[in-house]
């Protein structure tokens, strides 16, 4: 009967954060879903490795799902984050002209926000620009009050949580390897199991061309966009208040290299915009690094290179070619040549934003071909990871003195306790890489990147999971950390 | 509940340990040393190498000797000392707040030191290009958690910067059977002391290169691959140079960082060149009866260097708890060519002063020259001077006597 448990209503393919959002929406109706995700924690792909940023829905072409879907999920996004104990801020962005003959873009880019029904879009002059922000150059800038920012991997983690708790089940380390159907049955051939379902929704990013083959279905082609960037120690936070934008190229795929504080208090800069071959090429360049300098000193001339603490870069799945530019509308729609099969396809800024709207859509396309049945268990809820740093003296001495793990602090630049870290560890998916003790607890994110911590965390690991020392992974199966014990090849007669 | 202190040592390795000695020795009974780690002693406790104390012991002693000698005196004289406790806030007011397992604890000292040391440049703050593969270690995590934790790191060893701990991995790695394949360092000299070029790298036939640095990591899962490059007279790639060099570990020591996070939450005046405290000839920094020593303040190449340094700000410490001070007559030192930095930054009271700096590059025969405007108040000639060794140089009180402005230069 081993067949019967492993039928499910609904596979979703790609555990990223339109994967796992739309994992959460299914799991309001009665449903046994699954998802696979090939990485060994959900969001390694694009959703960890972006901007952190909640669009206002200004930079999309009216009438798009990309206008709209960012629009409604920049509108419902406290809800969501509230809801899922995600932390999130409206401080607001800033598109800076930096001469006179870019002040007329900011006019365009404010009635194509006014078309897409973004509220208080408004074109502000320099010396309300100086106010806003001392330390930026420009001579005009389109203020956007509702633009928000959060952190991008704690809400892909957020809504799979949610999702678990809902009764999703989660495979991790689970890549697709081909999908068959028979009849109305979807086979999910992986290099692990494999998995039937009724239906199989495509969410798998910079893969999504490649599954849709796989299925038989739509011949998509996804062209990987690479983004680099910069993050800066929070030493430098003081910098800007806002999100500041430079006023994007017609054309460019990308909206240019822009300062954005994060969530958590550095400052990114970045993201530049380059077609790769492999999707997977997640390196960082000299050229681009160079470049993210320079381009964000044209607009904050204080910005300086000690406070450099990391770099990295994502992969954006553009479906228009190098030679087209620009954005081509998502496509969120059942494949017109298989069943049952749900493509997500060129999913990229404002993919993040709109994650909620897609998962909704997704949710009504199954829901006009079947009947969904509530799940009068569901729970829009879920509890995060308590940040000791964030509390008031009262409430951490309370801690402290129900858990004394809360008293050590492990991780001394973002000062993360055992406790924190050992909850990361314990973590409801499983994920047991140091990238993900990483991103659920910020350990190793400071400015000595894991050099006090590095050590400790790896002991607490190997007590937890009691494993080898060449078991201890940064992120996934061939990533060992050490190669065993110092002494192994000692042998003493 | 706020409990007082007449001297609050903030971190107990070499610097804190030496601090906390010299100020019980000189009459200091209300002494508390903060601890963040399980154990005294700090860093010495992963250097367990020799060529430690020869200064201050004439003896070559390791790390954890080193750091015993002292621990000892601190617990003969029962100086009073927290382990495991995290000082999470300081102010100007010098009130600390500590995070331990007991709980938060607020206390005020007429002083603190501050001795918390350094920490390791990373490859963030560098800039490599490449992926981000496991497999990268700054070396003095490399050697925590070799020395002690008894876990290896890798088994074919590329080392970027040829910083003195770098070198010392080099040494233990292949002592442990790993393969170091090269040093590479960016500069067109040595970022370590001679000693260590020669016992550590020649003597084990490890190449050290000059000029040359890693301009890409390749590998996704763990490092498989460095390019190494060499560098022109301008410090530019020359591409021609480009080459693949196979490798699953790459450990980089790249400089050093003093930890001085507490510091700004004080609102201590920070050197952009040394990355401490600016103090004065006795290491007290902008904030009244805050002191800097060790690492923290600059970092040194010798750990004797930081025990001398530790001991003599206590003389500052005495002073200031006794309210002895003389005609303030504060002037900053000027810098001149051929000089990176110089500590104390400004001289506040007519003392005998230590005067601890670093060579901009390596050269000989090369006088270093104190002045007042065009008069030349000491000399001092160097055989060999390199900007891998802290140099120090006393001026009396008598040399120093009507002086009212100084610059150093090296001719």
């Amino acid at each position: 009967m081993k067949a019967i448990n492993k039928h499910y209503n609904v596979v979703i393919i790609g555990g990223g954060v339109v994967g796992c959002a739309i994992a959460r929406e299914l799991s309001r109706y009665k449903l046994n879903i699954a998802v696979l995700e090939k990485e060994a924690d959900v969001g390694w792909g694009i959703s960890c490795r972006n901007s952190g940023v909640i669009h206002a829905g200004f930079n999309n072409k009216p009438g798009t799902l990309m206008a709209q879907f960012c629009v409604e999920g920049n509108k419902s996004f406290a809800k969501l984050s509230q809801q899922l104990d995600v932390p999130y801020k409206k401080i607001g962005k800033l598109v800076v002209a930096k001469k006179k003959e870019e002040i007329e873009k900011l006019q365009k880019l404010m009635d194509q926000g006014k078309k897409n029904k973004v509220e208080n879009l408004q074109v502000i002059n320099s010396d309300k620009l100086k106010k806003m922000e001392p330390n930026v150059q420009g001579v005009a800038a389109l203020y956007s009050p509702n633009t928000t920012i959060t952190s991008p991997y704690l809400l892909t983690i957020a809504l799979a949580e949610n999702a678990l708790g809902n009764g999703v089940k989660f495979f991790l380390n689970t890549k697709v390897t081909g999908i068959n159907k028979d009849r109305s049955v979807f086979k999910v051939t992986t290099n692990k199991e494999s998995f039937s379902a009724a239906y199989v929704v495509n969410s798998a990013g910079v893969y999504s061309d490649r599954i849709s083959r796989m299925a038989g279905a739509e011949k998509y082609r996804i062209y990987p966009c690479r983004g680099e960037y910069y993050v800066l120690d929070k030493n430098a936070s003081w910098l800007v208040d806002h999100l500041i934008y430079p006023v994007p190229h017609a054309g460019s795929g990308g909206l240019g290299v822009h300062i954005t504080p994060t969530i958590d208090g550095n400052i990114l800069l970045g993201p530049s915009n380059e077609y790769v071959k492999k999707k997977k090429n997640f390196s960082s360049t000299f050229k681009v690094m160079k470049m993210l300098a320079s381009e964000s000193r044209s607009f904050l001339p204080s910005i300086s290179s000690g406070d450099v603490i990391r770099s990295y870069s994502g992969i954006r799945a553009k479906q228009a070619p190098s030679s087209e530019g620009g954005y081509r509308d998502f496509i969120i729609e059942e494949s017109k040549a298989v069943d049952n099969l749900i493509n997500l396809i060129g999913i990229e800024s404002p993919g993040l934003t709109a994650a909620q709207p897609i998962a909704k859509k997704v949710v009504d396309i199954i829901n006009k071909k079947e009947k969904l049945k509530i799940n009068s268990t569901f729970t829009p809820f879920r509890k995060g990871i308590l940040r000791f740093d964030e509390q008031d003296e009262e409430t951490k001495k309370a801690l402290i003195e129900k858990d004394p793990d809360y008293g050590e602090v492990i991780c001394r630049c973002e000062k993360v306790t055992k406790k924190e870290i050992l909850e990361a560890i314990d973590n409801p998916l499983g994920a047991k890489d140091l990238i993900s003790i990483k991103y659920r607890s910020r350990a190793m994110m400071g400015r000595c990147q894991g050099g006090y911590c590095l050590t400790r965390i790896i002991e607490l690991l190997r007590e937890k999971y009691n494993i080898n020392p060449q078991e201890v992974t940064l992120k996934g199966n061939h990533s060992p950390l050490l190669t065993g014990y110092r002494s192994d090849e000692v042998k003493i007669c | 509940m706020l409990k007082e202190k007449e001297v609050i040592i903030i971190g107990g390795g070499a610097a804190g340990l030496a601090a906390a000695v010299a100020c019980q020795e000189k009459g200091i009974k209300d002494i508390l040393i903060i601890e963040r780690n399980a154990f005294l002693g700090g860093i010495l406790n992963q250097c367990i190498h020799d060529g430690f104390g020869l200064e201050k012991f004439s003896t070559s002693l390791t790390g954890p000797e080193y750091a015993q000698r002292y621990i000892d005196q601190v617990k003969e004289k029962k100086i009073p000392f927290l382990l495991n406790s995290m000082v999470i806030n300081l102010n100007s007011r010098k009130e600390i707040l500590i995070a331990n397992r007991t709980g938060l604890q607020h206390y005020r000292a007429k002083v603190i030191i501050l001795a918390m040391g350094c920490r390791e440049r990373t490859r963030g703050a560098i800039s490599i290009p490449g992926t981000r593969p496991a497999g990268i270690y700054t070396a003095g995590v490399a050697q925590e958690l070799i020395n002690l934790k008894n876990y290896m790191v890798g088994r074919k060893i590329v080392i970027l910067g040829s910083g003195d701990i770098g070198m010392i991995m080099a040494r233990r790695l292949t002592l442990e059977g790993a393969e170091v394949i090269l040093v590479a360092e960016k500069l067109p000299y040595s970022s370590g002391l001679p000693r260590n070029i020669n016992q550590c790298l020649y003597d084990f036939d490890i190449p050290l290169l000059l000029s040359h640095t890693v301009v890409d990591i390749k590998g996704n899962g763990r490092i498989s691959e460095v390019t190494l490059a060499q560098l022109g007279k301008r410090g530019g790639i020359i591409p021609k140079s480009k080459r693949k060099v196979p490798c699953d570990t790459l450990l980089l020591s790249v400089g050093l960082i003093p930890e001085n996070e507490l510091s700004r939450q004080a609102e201590v005046v920070l050197s952009n060149i040394t990355g401490g405290p600016e103090v004065d000839e006795r290491g007290q920094t902008n904030v009244p009866g805050i002191f800097a020593c060790g690492n923290v303040l600059q970092v040194h190449d010798i750990v004797d260097n930081v025990s001398l340094e530790a001991e003599y700000i206590t003389e500052g410490v005495i002073d200031y708890l006794q309210g002895r001070s003389q005609e303030p007559r504060e002037f900053q030192i000027t810098l001149g060519a051929g000089l990176r930095y110089v500590v104390p930054q400004r001289i506040l009271t007519l003392k005998n002063t230590i005067f601890s700096f670093r060579v901009n590059q390596p050269g000989i025969k090369k006088t270093l020259v104190f002045e007042e405007d065009r008069k030349i108040i000491k000399k001092k000639l160097f055989l060999r001077v390199n900007p891998a060794e802290m140099l120090r140089v006393k001026l009396s009180s008598e040399e120093l006597k009507d002086v009212k402005r100084l610059k150093m230069r090296l001719v």
